[in-house]
């Protein structure tokens, strides 16, 4: 082969390789760290699967946050007002959480249909409502 | 009593300005009517003092208290602190639009103060294409986002006060310091439009361009890292990065930008990548009009999209499309006349440099995919997802330490070609060295081998560092100072901003591998022992601060037996709002900082609280530091001033 022609080929060679290398990686971690959004509707009908990292949402219903005296541990109930949904969680709660407020909360459903959170997500002032919770909302309205 | 039309007004002759400003000396360019190209300067001068007057205007109204201008009652108080009321005018949508096109028509104006010096039509030519900008974003503004609309008769007796997260200092500075460096790129951008334009796609417009880029490049770093800094201490978890999109729509820029400094030193000195610089000029800034977008129009879930005005999103995304769509289209049409005739070998700086410039601009990509994705996914009707930081982090770290291993390797090559056999000579003893160094380091702690090979790829980097400069100062019979104080300044800001690289990747990789966190139940008298600290709750005690209340917690902290600092984290209530926010206590240190942040209060005296140590933090935006200073220190290089000749 042509000594020039040669030289190129190793270099396409190499950029195929490098950009196939990238590409899978990138393709790996997306697919291991996407995050559905399930409403509660979803979930009570089944929809969501257990055990898999998601994301879910709604408001929290008023005097259902119970926290256990002696531990950080606190249970709560969010509703797209059709459907409730119960969350478990230890840990600090957002300034932001508030019963009547929309949050989201990310974590896995376990054997009893419980989101056991990881992080509970409330933004930023009191006329923000998640996006996805306002979809949510909307559509359980609109059943 | 200034009257807020005013404002308006001067506004509204601005864009008329910025019109002609975009308008006349294109026209003149084409008719070759010296009249109209020199029109361009005071044409620029007049706009940008119009939107200072504006920009000025609403100042005072936010400083009197002007509640008649909505805009001013939906984001400050009267109780606001007065520093807090100003900075309240890039708290919220239109403000910091009216600062973004402030912060545009002041480049523009420095770029017509320095643009004698440039040959005949460029100066005019660059200041036309900033003008185009400008109109677009006065139009944006007029139309959809005006910040001097009045509440009139009726008008609010008090304002709605300022988002208590953004009362902070870090936000007085951080939102112009962000702007400063991607409006700034805009320059660059302009250049390379200019450069298409009249066709002098020689090495010039490198030159010109160069010092504008490293100080736009300059006060990004800054604008990003003041804004870590802010999320770190205001959020309350400790975090210092969370790969949130409207984090990710700064680093994008800066990302493309820190490739387009370095192919923009390539082009200069050996005349090639020419069209690739051009096009990366076009994207930087495209990527900073992107931000610009995925902040403003609230299109993502994210703790910045204040505004969810769907006129606005499509506004801009209808400037996006025609600024970015005809640059693409104007370097179509004119980038296949360039030709380089300038060949490199497989080892020179150049392949090195090119490199840097392709995994950089993977880098961008990948940010760029991760932010998007969620978009894309949702409006194929696929779901609501978000994509988390786990991804980030799995993509943006191994290509981020691939890249910083060439950075040793790049600045010690030559222009052209460089002996292979030379560079493994020259860079076995730092390799060796550096790991060997890293695994001691390392015997002290849990072993981790992807920690320990980022950890010898930062001291690497020291290594090369410094090696290069000792070959450099001692190449000759001379005094090593004589010599150090010989070498230009733009590599002495190459050596800083590279420096400050390695010193950000040591904080990183010492905070995730060194950080406790406990989060505790704590009554008065209790005692926790975390690391080689002991915390002791005190009590709490009520406060009144000018517009909130707070419960303040007083917390002792020991070494052994000394007490070594006593923190006071805070829970505050904002009257205005009445909204809760966390106030975290601090106790910093070069090596380790101290964090305490309240949680709920548990019972009448019991609070939780989240105590973490950080590790090295502070190196994380030390680095951020001296990267800016590498950046400016190379931009104020002798040469530029010579060859601009004020």
């Amino acid at each position: 082969m042509h000594p020039v022609r040669k030289k190129r080929m190793i270099a396409v060679g190499i950029i195929l390789l490098v950009s196939a290398a990238v590409v899978s990686l990138i393709m790996y971690a997306l697919s291991q760290n996407i995050n559905l959004f399930y409403s509660p509707t979803q979930i009570a009908q089944g929809e969501a699967p257990s055990n898999v990292a998601i994301r879910a949402g709604g408001m929290v219903v008023e005097n259902s946050v119970r926290r256990d005296p002696k531990s950080l541990g606190v249970v709560f109930t969010v509703t797209d007002y059709a459907h409730q949904l119960t969350i478990e969680y230890e840990g600090i709660l957002p300034d932001l959480f508030r019963e009547g407020q929309g949050i989201v909360a990310q974590g896995r459903l376990n054997e009893y249909g419980v989101l056991v959170a990881s992080e509970v997500l409330a933004k930023h002032d009191e006329e923000y409502m998640p996006p996805e919770v306002q979809e949510a909302l909307n559509k359980s309205k609109a059943q | 009593m200034i009257f807020p039309e005013i404002g308006h007004f001067a506004l509204i002759l601005a864009m008329m300005f910025a019109v002609a400003l975009a308008t006349l000396p294109m026209v003149g360019f084409y008719t070759r009517n010296r009249v109209l190209l020199t029109s361009a300067k005071p044409l620029t001068y007049v706009m940008t003092l119009l939107i200072w007057l504006s920009f000025f205007v609403l100042a005072v109204a936010f400083a009197t208290d002007d509640f008649s201008v909505l805009y001013v009652s939906q984001h400050s108080n009267s109780l606001l602190p007065i520093w807090f009321k100003v900075s309240a005018l890039w708290g919220g949508h239109e403000g910091s639009l009216l600062l973004w096109i402030a912060i545009l028509s002041a480049w523009a104006a420095a770029v017509a103060y320095r643009s004698d010096s440039l040959p005949n039509a460029t100066g005019p030519v660059v200041l036309a294409v900033l003008g185009i900008i400008a109109t677009g974003f006065l139009l944006f503004i007029l139309f959809t986002s005006s910040p001097f609309i009045r509440l009139l008769p009726d008008h609010p007796i008090d304002g709605a006060d300022l988002n208590p997260l953004l009362q902070d200092v870090g936000l007085i500075i951080h939102p112009p310091m962000l702007y400063m460096g991607y409006v700034g790129f805009s320059v660059a951008f302009a250049f390379a439009i200019a450069a298409l334009i009249t066709g002098n796609l020689n090495a010039s417009w490198a030159r010109w361009a160069r010092p504008w880029t490293n100080v736009s490049w300059a006060f990004l770093t800054l604008g990003i890292t003041l804004g870590s800094w802010w999320a770190y201490y205001e959020l309350g978890w400790g975090g210092w990065w969370f790969w949130d999109p409207v984090e990710n729509a700064s680093l994008m820029p800066w990302l493309a930008g820190t490739a387009l400094i370095h192919s923009l030193a390539v082009t200069e000195k050996r005349g090639v990548f020419k069209s690739w610089t051009v096009l990366l000029a076009i994207f930087t800034f495209s990527l900073s009009l992107l931000g610009t977008f995925l902040v403003r129009s609230g299109v993502l879930t994210s703790v910045h999209a204040f505004a969810a005005d769907p006129t606005r999103g499509v506004f801009i995304l209808a400037l996006l499309v025609i600024i970015i769509g005809g640059s693409l289209l104007l370097y179509a049409v004119r980038a296949s006349q360039v030709r380089s005739v300038v060949s490199f070998g497989a080892t020179g700086r150049e392949a090195w440099l090119l490199i840097n410039n392709i995994l950089l601009t993977i880098l961008t990509l990948t940010v760029l995919l991760g932010t998007l994705y969620p978009l894309v996914f949702d409006a194929f009707s696929l779901g609501k997802i978000s994509v988390g930081a786990p991804y980030f982090n799995a993509v943006f770290g191994p290509i981020s330490l691939l890249l910083i291993v060439f950075m040793g390797i790049a600045p010690l090559s030559k222009w052209h070609s460089t002996k292979g056999k030379w560079l493994v000579h020259i860079a076995i003893m730092p390799a060796i060295l550096a790991i060997a160094f890293s695994a001691l380091v390392f015997t002290f702690h849990v072993f981790d081998w992807y920690l320990w090979l980022s950890f010898s790829i930062a001291l690497w980097l020291v290594f090369m560092v410094a090696r290069d400069w000792f070959d450099k100062v001692s190449a000759a019979r001379q005094s090593i100072w004589l010599r150090a104080k010989k070498l230009p300044r733009q590599y002495y800001g190459m050596l800083l901003a590279h420096f400050g690289v390695a010193v950000t990747l040591v904080g990183v990789i010492f905070v995730s591998m060194n950080s406790t966190e406990t989060i505790v139940r704590m009554a008065p008298g209790d005692k926790v022992v975390v690391g080689n600290y002991a915390f002791e709750l005190q009590g709490s005690i009520r406060i009144q601060g000018p517009n909130y209340v707070a419960e303040q917690a007083i917390i002792n902290v020991y070494d052994g037996d000394k007490r070594v600092a006593q923190m006071k984290p805070e829970k505050r209530l904002y009257k205005a709002r009445q909204q809760m926010m966390t106030e975290a206590a601090l106790s910093p240190g070069f090596t380790r900082d101290l964090y305490i942040s309240l949680g709920e209060k548990l019972s009448q005296e019991a609070w939780s609280v989240r105590i973490y140590i950080k590790s090295f933090v502070r190196w994380i935006w030390l680095g951020g530091l001296l990267m800016m200073a590498g950046g400016l220190l190379a931009a104020f290089d002798k040469r530029y001033r010579r060859k601009a000749g004020v």
